[in-house]
């Protein structure tokens, strides 16, 4: 039996009944890693005996009659930027080889309390700062559709594992698209919570006002059931929200008749995909027929959503990565003999060329001088586009967009220009902005067969609503049963 | 801001030109609460190297902070006492620099909307007062320390005080010498110890100041260039550090030399102070709002309540011990300048009507006993209910005011009331005329000469025979019935 490939709400079935063991389900995982790995590459490190041991703990418990919580026996993924408690953690990057986490991650410990099995981290680009993983300090990896391919980014390898069966979940993190453009790109199902929704204790900052952690899963019950087992309210992170998790699991709902869903006019920019297009047109069409009303909407500040991003983004950046000095952690050029120059070297080493792009982008915006012109003007710009979704959400429950301009590119073929890299990040971005959930599907495959992302956007802790338009797409469509051939 | 009825001493005269001194300071005081400003770690001091220390105040990845109840709560009451205009919004700032002691490379501190917005503070000073004005009171982190090991060519870091709550507060440039800067230092602590917000120790670094001197001409409303004095370990550091860098300034001026903006570092060894960095090597912080932290909002109602809640200050208590007790204005201020010393002075007042003589004992007596045994009054170990005891002995004519120092003295050393000790020692004062009658009677007779002295004139002599007897008692008798009786029977032998 190939216990790699089920869902997770599955697997807690088979496991919760004695069907089968949470050790046998992990080492089908295992297996499927060394299976597919030397091709995809998408794991930075696999905890074989950490894994199995979580596993055994497992089924011990359920042994002993406990209730051994709602993802029992799940193989999870970590990317590497959440930290795990006696693990080598390095957000992709090179200065953080050598770290070793002292403490869990929120969103690890309640992974741990809910009986999850953890498989090791995966790729990413360096400080999630990509659309692509090639930023990663380590490798590029390979989109399981096509490992010539980049799974996007920067949580291409939680994407890509779930994308090729080697892990039944996995978590990644969204700034700007993060976690939606790369499940798009590989063809699963990803979501970027409410901003404040989920615990950010212990996710390695990038820009920490627009930071989200989010699950990745091969349908949208298995999403929901991870969002019930990380979100809530934590006295850790004075951003969460002290909000009530509602039971994801009771917006699965086969039904969206009446739902009125907004399609912003912009979306339709120049340089979209025709393959792209087609298929969000085609999205479009199945929740009409499914008894959604579509209505055309405006949100006229979405074209600056870039730009007011990556001064935003790079700006906190700059000040969230200054840790990074080889004092006290991670890696020290030994060589160097005044404090400077260990900085210097340090910092010039270990870090790679986008990271230090983006650093250099933001500790310019914050110069004086130059704040009131860039940092300042850009969070009125930020408060300008929520105001363009509160508008929208006063006539309509939600907001469908593409997720991504274009399908999966080749690996290399854009790392040339960053400009354009970031381009790719125009329909994610506006969310993060504006603090607001959003999913992105799977609604079908372009003329080269890689998969098209479709996005829907709610209003703050309306995940609910999103969880059931998805549910409903999915329900009715076969997009999400399709497997990359590996 | 005028410059007509200020003391000429403030002034520096020079042989072309008057130039008035212009003092702003900057001081640090430490929050006192238990665990640090944003993880739980304690806030104390001292201790092993890196013993009190977290992921979250070493700044690991990913770790988030969460701001401490009680330190916005003691900044508050802070505030409140320096006349502050307490912010019901506020927010955090990132100042952003690198330096290993900052584990972060960047301090948690307040920029453009601190908690405290203006204020004042009325100082005391030789007679008068002023109102020295304060731009604001907030928030922020300590750093860590550098420990270097010179013989093994290598340094360490001590984040023990890494995230350690502080208040800064910030004064207008509106001090005109260097005991004016003591003196509103000194007005600080005092203020701040009394509302039990820090403790101000300056050895211990608890309470620490950097000085923004410049001078100008006389009469100019236009500010100086300033140079900014770090480094300033004492009071008296203070006072001299701005001196010397007055005159050096003033010097500067007079050749005819333009002051540079700089940061200077005083040397306490040599007494002088020394170039750190000039404002072109100044850093460019770039504060940006902390998006870690939610802005400070707080109810109007909450900080009324903590203005409710404040003791009455040592200036206004000065003024009441001098009202009410009828204590003279230096008693007033020594009592009052600690808060519970004017408390242990109150509680004792409650027992008595005698307050000089109160204030007396406490002034001498007790605050002699307890700087030689290096205690503070919250530790005496005789209790305000204790020295009313003794007070009230005395008033009583049980014992003698020299003996009442003797008993005192016992009481410091074993904590017991005043009448045991007068028991255990015998020291109650010979009031029983029968046993009286008989020492004197005794002296009068082993000394005819000076009784033959007295009589015929030579009044002196009293005080010999009268130091006769005491003697013979042990200085118990009581001195007013033993001069009583030898007159009497002197006269009528
Ligand atoms: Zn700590």
């Amino acid at each position: 039996m190939n216990l790699n490939k089920p869902t997770a709400h599955e697997i807690v079935d088979m496991v919760g009944n004695g069907k089968v063991t949470a050790v046998e389900v992990t080492e089908s995982c295992l297996s499927r890693i060394d299976e597919v790995e030397p091709v995809i590459r998408s794991f930075i490190r696999v905890d074989r005996e950490g894994a199995l041991s979580m596993a055994g703990d497992i089924d011990r418990r359920i042994a002993a009659g406990e209730n051994p919580g709602i993802l029992a026996g799940v193989p999870i993924a970590l990317k590497d930027i959440l930290s795990v408690e006696g693990k080598e953690i390095t957000c992709g990057s090179k200065i953080l080889q050598g770290y070793t986490a002292p403490y869990d991650a929120t969103v690890v410990r309640k992974l741990r309390e809910a009986g999850a099995v953890f498989l090791g981290q995966t790729n990413m680009d360096e400080f999630a700062m990509g659309s692509s993983t090639e930023n990663s300090g380590y490798w590029p990896t390979g989109n399981p559709w096509d490992p010539t391919r980049v799974p996007g980014g920067s949580s291409g390898g939680s994407a890509a594992v779930v994308a090729a069966d080697e892990a039944i979940t996995s978590l990644g993190s969204d700034t700007g698209g993060s976690i939606r453009q790369p499940a798009a790109l590989c063809g699963v199902a990803g979501m970027k919570p409410t901003y404040g929704r989920v615990s950010r204790y212990g996710l390695i900052a990038y820009a920490s006002s627009l930071d989200q952690i989010g699950p990745f899963g091969k349908d949208i019950e298995d999403i929901a059931l991870m969002l019930e087992a990380i979100s809530g309210y934590d006295p850790l992170d004075s951003t969460s929200a002290p909000v009530e998790v509602p039971r994801f699991r009771d917006s699965l709902v086969d039904d969206i008749a009446g739902m009125k869903i907004g399609v912003p006019r912009e979306c339709f920019v120049e340089g979209m995909e025709e393959g792209v297009e087609e298929m969000f047109r085609a999205g479009l069409e199945v929740f009409r027929s499914l008894g959604a009303e579509i209505i055309e909407i405006e949100l006229p500040r979405i074209p600056y959503s870039v730009a007011c991003y990556y001064i935003l983004s790079t700006a906190e950046a700059s000040s969230n990565l200054a840790r990074y000095d080889g004092v006290q952690y991670g890696v020290r050029n030994r060589e160097e003999k005044s404090l400077l120059s260990m900085y210097e070297s340090t910092r010039k080493d270990g870090f790679g060329e986008e990271v230090k792009r983006r650093i250099l982008l933001g500790t310019y915006v914050l110069s004086a001088g130059y704040y009131d012109a860039y940092y300042a003007k850009s969070l009125k710009v930020r408060r300008l586009i929520k105001d363009d979704f509160d508008r929208a959400f006063s006539v309509c429950d939600s907001v469908v967009m593409p997720t991504s301009p274009c399908t999966a590119f080749k690996l290399g073929s854009r790392m040339a220009d960053p400009l354009q890299m970031y381009l790719s990040d125009i329909f994610t971005i506006g969310v993060n902005l504006a603090g607001l959930p959003a999913i992105s599907i799977n609604c079908g495959f372009d003329r080269e067969d890689l998969p098209v992302g479709l996005q829907i956007i709610a209003p703050p802790f309306a995940e609910g609503k999103i969880l059931r338009a998805a549910y409903t797409f999915e329900r009715n469509t076969e997009f999400h049963k399709r497997k990359p051939e590996l | 801001m005028t410059t007509k009825h200020r003391h000429e001493t403030n002034l520096i005269f020079s042989k072309k030109k008057l130039y008035e001194t212009v003092i702003g300071l900057e001081v640090h005081v430490q929050l006192k609460s238990r665990t640090k400003i944003f993880c739980g770690c304690a806030a104390g001091s001292g201790g092993e190297p890196n013993t009190r220390v977290c992921p979250i105040c070493l700044g690991f990845p990913g770790v988030l902070p969460v701001l401490n109840r009680k330190v916005l709560e003691l900044a508050v009451r802070a505030g409140l006492a320096l006349n502050c205009e307490v912010s019901e919004f506020s927010k955090f700032d990132r100042k952003n620099y690198f330096y290993p002691d900052l584990p972060k490379a960047y301090q948690i501190s307040q920029f453009d909307l601190p908690l405290n917005g203006p204020g004042y503070l009325d100082l005391r000073l030789e007679g008068k007062t002023r109102r020295i004005g304060i731009t604001r009171a907030h928030l922020e982190e300590d750093a860590g320390k550098l420990v270097h090991f010179e013989n093994d060519g290598f340094s360490g870091v001590d984040y023990n005080r890494t995230g350690v709550p502080l208040l800064e507060i910030v004064s207008d440039p509106d001090l005109r010498s260097p005991r004016e800067a003591s003196g509103y230092l000194k007005a600080i602590r005092s203020i701040m110890r009394y509302i039990d917000v820090s403790d101000c120790d300056m050895e211990k670094g608890s309470f620490r100041c950097d000085a923004n001197i410049s001078l100008r001409p006389v009469g100019s409303e236009k500010l100086g260039v300033k140079v900014e004095i770090k480094n300033m370990n004492s009071f008296k550091g203070v006072e001299r550090a701005i001196a010397y860098e007055v005159e050096r300034q003033r010097e500067a001026l007079e050749s005819g030399e333009e002051i540079i903006q700089e940061t200077r570092l005083y040397n306490a060894d040599s007494q002088k102070t020394f170039s750190m960095r000039s404002k072109e090597e100044a850093h460019d912080y770039r504060y940006f709002p902390d998006p870690d932290l939610t802005p400070i909002v707080l109810e109007r109602e909450w900080i009324e309540g903590i203005r409710s809640s404040l003791p009455e200050l040592p200036d206004p208590r000065g003024d009441r011990f001098q009202e009410q007790y009828g204590l003279p204005e230096y008693d007033a201020g020594v009592l009052t300048a600690e808060r519970q010393l004017a408390d242990y002075f109150e509680a004792a007042a409650a027992l008595t009507t005698k307050y000089k003589t109160l204030s007396n004992w406490i002034m001498v007596e007790l605050l002699g006993k307890l700087n030689e045994a290096d205690l503070e009054i919250k530790d005496s170990p005789v209790s305000p209910i204790q020295m009313a005891g003794l007070i009230s002995l005395i008033e009583k004519g049980a014992i003698s005011g020299k003996i009442g120092k003797q008993v005192f003295a016992e009481m410091f050393k074993t904590g017991k009331e005043a009448e045991v000790v007068v028991e255990e020692k015998g020291l109650l004062q010979i009031s029983d005329t029968g046993e009286l009658d008989r020492i004197v009677e005794e002296v009068i007779s082993n000394n005819p000469g000076p009784v033959d002295d007295y009589r015929g004139g030579k009044k002196q002599a009293l005080g010999f025979l009268v130091g006769q007897i005491m003697k013979a008692t042990r200085g118990k008798a009581n001195p007013g019935l033993v001069n009583q009786l030898l007159r009497d029977k002197l006269y009528n032998p």
